[in-house]
């Protein structure tokens, strides 16, 4: 069956069986960002976003995205860049392969929570496992982000 | 050499740019178009014989390319344990088996020209299997009537041991001084046994490989492995192909930990793409890579400390069995670390004893998880450590202050080598005030009746294997005077490429940007014998201090003919070559000429191989809180004071201790392979095999404590594995400080604590 997608800024149109993932679909589509680290909607390593809000895309059927908003990292590159160079900085990103999904999550995060604290942020990406960093050096990178963030949008 | 400049910067990743961005640059993301989905089929049961496998009806669906059974592959055995050859693994493995070993044993290889028809292929091959009784318990396996190895054509290639009629993969025993009699001396002896389970080292990329038949006709292998050297051996034995028909490549790797020490999913794409010859790909599930990858060895621990009852410690005994599960890889060599790296933190030992047996079973074969053994002895020692204080009323940490090993002394249990750098001592205290030990020590009881406890442990590994591993460089200087650094070590994320230039640059007095790192393609790259037992920065690293030394040599006589002068009368600043009247050729301009009508193309390559592998050393303190009614353990704070040399990289190593204390915290309380009666693993998904989120991870302090290590680069010793070995001891005694319970079983459940019989329910 068709889909017509608006996907990183471009409506495209594809064939796609029924029970195509949104995650198979974006690869097939060239959106090498997203990942996947498990097939149990565990690690949060294929989030992208539908309409703006995170969601899995393992877990999601292409079907359901007919008509509908995604982006992923490639098309996230400028909004993105603050919060990758805050990882980096921090060598926060160790192998990379997690980042992706974490970095849209941070986004929406961003996007939808008000000066969190780290309890909130904690509870917030609970989704998104890594494996390389203990977590730490994220939380240091989110705070420079978010901190930065706000004293952007002041000035 | 002058003053480092990048050396101890916390420079960004050199690969950092690409993975923030998304970029495709792991193995999946480069599979070239019209590969072949390859897809295993596995067998159900954990013994078993094949009767009969049936592909009639799998072959009739479209896009079905082959499929290929026991019968199809060679009968040579081999080890996938990437190690350097001989290997002590023992050549166990066929591609495939008519006889099954484990659940999850590979049965067929399918390729077809889509997943669905692949996946469909699984379901229509028949398979008819004489079950057989399952060897399951580890514990029963030495002279058990079941055989798992009865095949005639194993073999080893070292001596470690091996009796596969007994299902004896390795044996070892080695003693210094005489044990019995100190034991007998001494006025307490503490005797625990301890019980570590299998872990999974779940990097978020699971294993995958791609192949396919380059423009020479030979086969290339691009494989997200630690080590792309060994692979390219390990293929060759088990395609029976010369070496020299094989290159392997390394793209970026989404973590490994030591699971990519093993080829698991190499030789299956490379036999498909071998036999028809077109490109393949294989990219195991999560449930793939938990059930059947190559996870930590369980292991039983029995201790006997000797000690006097003013906590002066006199001998250590340790018994390890160790579960191979149903192959070798790894067992010999993951064994000895159990002891020869957990014993040793004791200085003052007047006698000690490590034996060890490794046995097969009919449970998935284990290989290389970071602390390689050395965490499941840690676990084991400083535990008993935790409980001999218990019992002699001794502050643990003050036992450990007596007791520990101190520099220049030398550690007969670890291969009598001098302890040559070592601040354990500055790190038990600076950990003790990170954490707060002296007011938080033992317990105290918050009003809603949860316990605030601390415990501590100390721990070492090496900095690779000595007179074993080996590393290579080749830097090249090139026109306009920037240089490639060529280096066979594997970046799994870990950020060696960063680290080596940034050593590069320090030694060519050069800036970290005009570095370029490439690595690892085994036709083009220098051999190393690749990223494990925590050699990277220590050997590798020694290997371009070597290069740089040489190519410095190099650039100076060439400036210096390109001056007219001898090269005692000229200087190479990093910039240029100078003498002393004033006259200067640029480095630009060395480069420019060295590409031009002589001989002297400059460039060197020097290998590194270390007589030596000095520790690294560690203290970790844990504060919990444990909630009485239902058992429940939160790591709240965990101090970390590490003495890894010198930090070469502070950020990475920081994040590498941050993450390591992650995993060790999982390892404590959370992460189980387990499996039903029949042997089948029920812990298969990352939801019944639960890492932390960060939600466990509570906070983490990392300081360095750093010594000196003067046979390392820029005094630099290990950090990867050591970081990992400190978390299970550490919190077991604090839930001991918090309950008065000793738990020997790991992970310790929230019902483990909760059921627990209580000392004074006695």
């Amino acid at each position: 069956m068709n889909i017509t997608v608006t996907l990183n800024g471009t409506v495209r149109t594809a064939e796609v069986r029924p029970d195509t993932t949104l995650f198979d679909f974006l690869r097939e589509q060239g959106c090498y960002s997203v990942k996947c680290g498990c097939e149990t909607s565990n690690c949060g390593l294929c989030t992208v976003h539908l309409d703006g809000h995170p969601v899995l895309s393992c877990s999601v059927l292409a079907v359901r995205a007919d008509g509908h908003t995604i982006d992923t990292l490639e098309g996230l590159q400028e909004e993105a860049a603050a919060f990758g160079a805050c990882l980096a900085d921090e060598g926060a990103e160790q192998c990379g392969f997690c980042s992706p999904g974490l970095i849209l999550s941070v986004l929406a995060m961003a996007r939808e929570l008000q000066n969190p604290t780290d309890d909130e942020i904690r509870h917030y990406l609970a989704g998104n496992l890594c494996r390389c960093t203990g977590y730490q050096g994220q939380l240091r990178a989110i705070r420079r982000y978010l901190t930065e963030r706000k004293e952007a949008s002041r000035a | 050499m002058s003053e480092a400049k990048f050396v101890s910067r916390a420079v960004r990743k050199k690969d950092a740019q690409a993975l923030m961005t998304g970029k495709p640059v792991y193995t999946g993301d480069l599979v070239p178009a019209g590969a072949l989905t390859v897809k295993l089929l596995r067998s159900p049961h954990a013994r078993a014989w094949i009767e009969e496998i049936d592909c009639t009806a799998a072959m009739k669906i479209p896009g079905v390319v082959a499929i290929y059974t026991w019968q199809d592959v060679p009968q040579s055995r081999f080890t996938t344990a990437g190690q350097t050859y001989p290997e002590p693994s023992p050549y166990d493995r066929l591609i495939l088996d008519r006889q099954i070993r484990c659940a999850g044993d590979p049965v067929a290889i399918v390729a077809a020209e889509t997943p669905e028809a692949a996946r469909k292929a699984l379901d229509r091959i028949k398979v008819r299997y004489q079950v057989q009784e399952p060897l399951l318990d580890f514990t029963k396996a030495k002279d058990n009537p079941i055989v798992v190895h009865p095949e005639e054509n194993f073999r080893t290639l070292c001596d470690v041991g091996t009796d596969a009629s007994r299902n004896l993969c390795s044996t070892e025993q080695s003693e210094v001084g005489d044990v019995e009699a100190e034991l007998a001396a001494s006025e307490v002896v503490l005797t625990r046994t301890y019980h570590t389970k299998a872990n999974s080292q779940s990097m978020m990329e699971t294993f995958r490989t791609f192949c396919y038949l380059d423009e020479y006709s030979r086969l290339c292998v691009v494989s997200s492995t630690q080590v792309p050297f060994h692979v390219r051996r390990i293929l060759s034995n088990a395609l029976e192909m010369k070496k020299a028909d094989i290159r392997v490549i390394k793209p970026r790797i989404g973590g490994g930990f030591g699971a990519k020490q093993s080829s698991v999913s190499e030789v299956f794409p490379a036999f498909v793409t071998r036999m028809t010859g077109r490109p393949a790909y294989l990219e195991y599930t999560r449930q793939e890579s938990l059930t059947n990858g190559s996870p930590r060895h369980e292991m039983q621990l029995t201790v006997r400390i000797g000690a006097d009852r003013d906590g002066t410690l006199r001998a250590i005994d340790l018994y390890v069995l160790s579960n191979a599960g149903a192959y070798g890889d790894h067992g010999p060599t993951t064994i000895g670390l159990a002891g020869h790296k957990s014993i040793p933190l004791y200085g003052g030992l007047r006698a000690s004893r490590f034996s060890c047996d490794v046995v097969y079973t009919n449970t998935m074969g284990a290989g290389a998880y970071r602390g390689y053994g050395a965490t499941q002895g840690i676990f084991a020692v400083e535990s008993a450590v935790n409980e001999l204080a218990a019992e002699l009323g001794i502050d643990p940490s003050v036992i450990r202050e007596k007791n520990m090993v101190r520099e220049g002394q030398i550690m007969p249990a670890y291969y009598n080598e001098l302890c040559g750098s070592c601040t354990l001592d500055r790190c038990l205290a600076r950990a003790k005030e990170m954490i707060g030990w002296d007011e938080k020590y033992p317990r105290r009881v918050l009003p809603n009746g949860h316990i605030r406890s601390v415990g501590l442990a100390m721990a070492m590994q090496g900095s690779g294997i000595s007179g074993v591993d080996i590393a290579s460089v080749e830097i090249r200087l090139n026109d306009d005077g920037f240089y490639t650094l060529l280096v066979g070590c594997t970046d799994m994320g870990t950020g060696c490429d960063t680290i080596l230039a940034q050593m590069a640059a320090d030694c060519l007095d050069c800036d970290y940007t005009d570095i370029s790192v490439r690595g690892v393609d085994t036709d083009q790259s220098p051999y190393d014998t690749g990223s494990y037992a925590s050699s990277t920065t220590y050997v590798t690293g020694m290997a371009v201090v070597k290069t740089c030394e040489v190519l410095r040599e190099k650039i100076l006589r060439q400036g210096a003919s390109m001056l007219g002068v001898s090269e005692e009368e000229a200087e190479f600043d990093g910039k240029r070559v100078w003498t002393a009247d004033g006259r200067e050729v640029s480095l630009s301009e060395i480069g420019y000429a060295s590409f031009e009508g002589h001989n002297r193309c400059l460039s060197a390559s020097e290998s590194h191989s270390s007589p030596v592998s000095p520790p690294p050393f560690m203290v970790g303190a844990a504060e919990i809180d444990l909630d009485p009614e239902t058992g429940e353990v939160q790591v709240v704070d965990y101090a970390a004071a590490v003495d890894c040399g010198t930090v070469i990289n502070p950020a990475l190593a920081r994040v590498q201790t941050e993450g390591g204390i992650v995993q060790g915290i999982g390892m404590a309380l959370y992460e189980d392979v387990w499996y039903n009666a029949d042997g089948r693993m029920v812990s298969d998904s990352l939801m019944q095999y639960k890492i932390p989120t960060r939600l466990e991870a509570g906070r983490i302090q990392v300081e360095f404590e750093s010594s000196y290590e003067p046979t390392g680069p820029f005094g630099a010793k290990s950090i990867g594995e050591l970081v990992i070995n400190t978390p299970a001891p550490a919190i077991l005694g604090a839930i001991l400080n918090a309950t008065g319970v000793a738990f020997h079983t790991l992970p310790v459940r929230p019902e483990d604590i909760a059921m627990a019989k209580k000392p004074s329910d006695c």
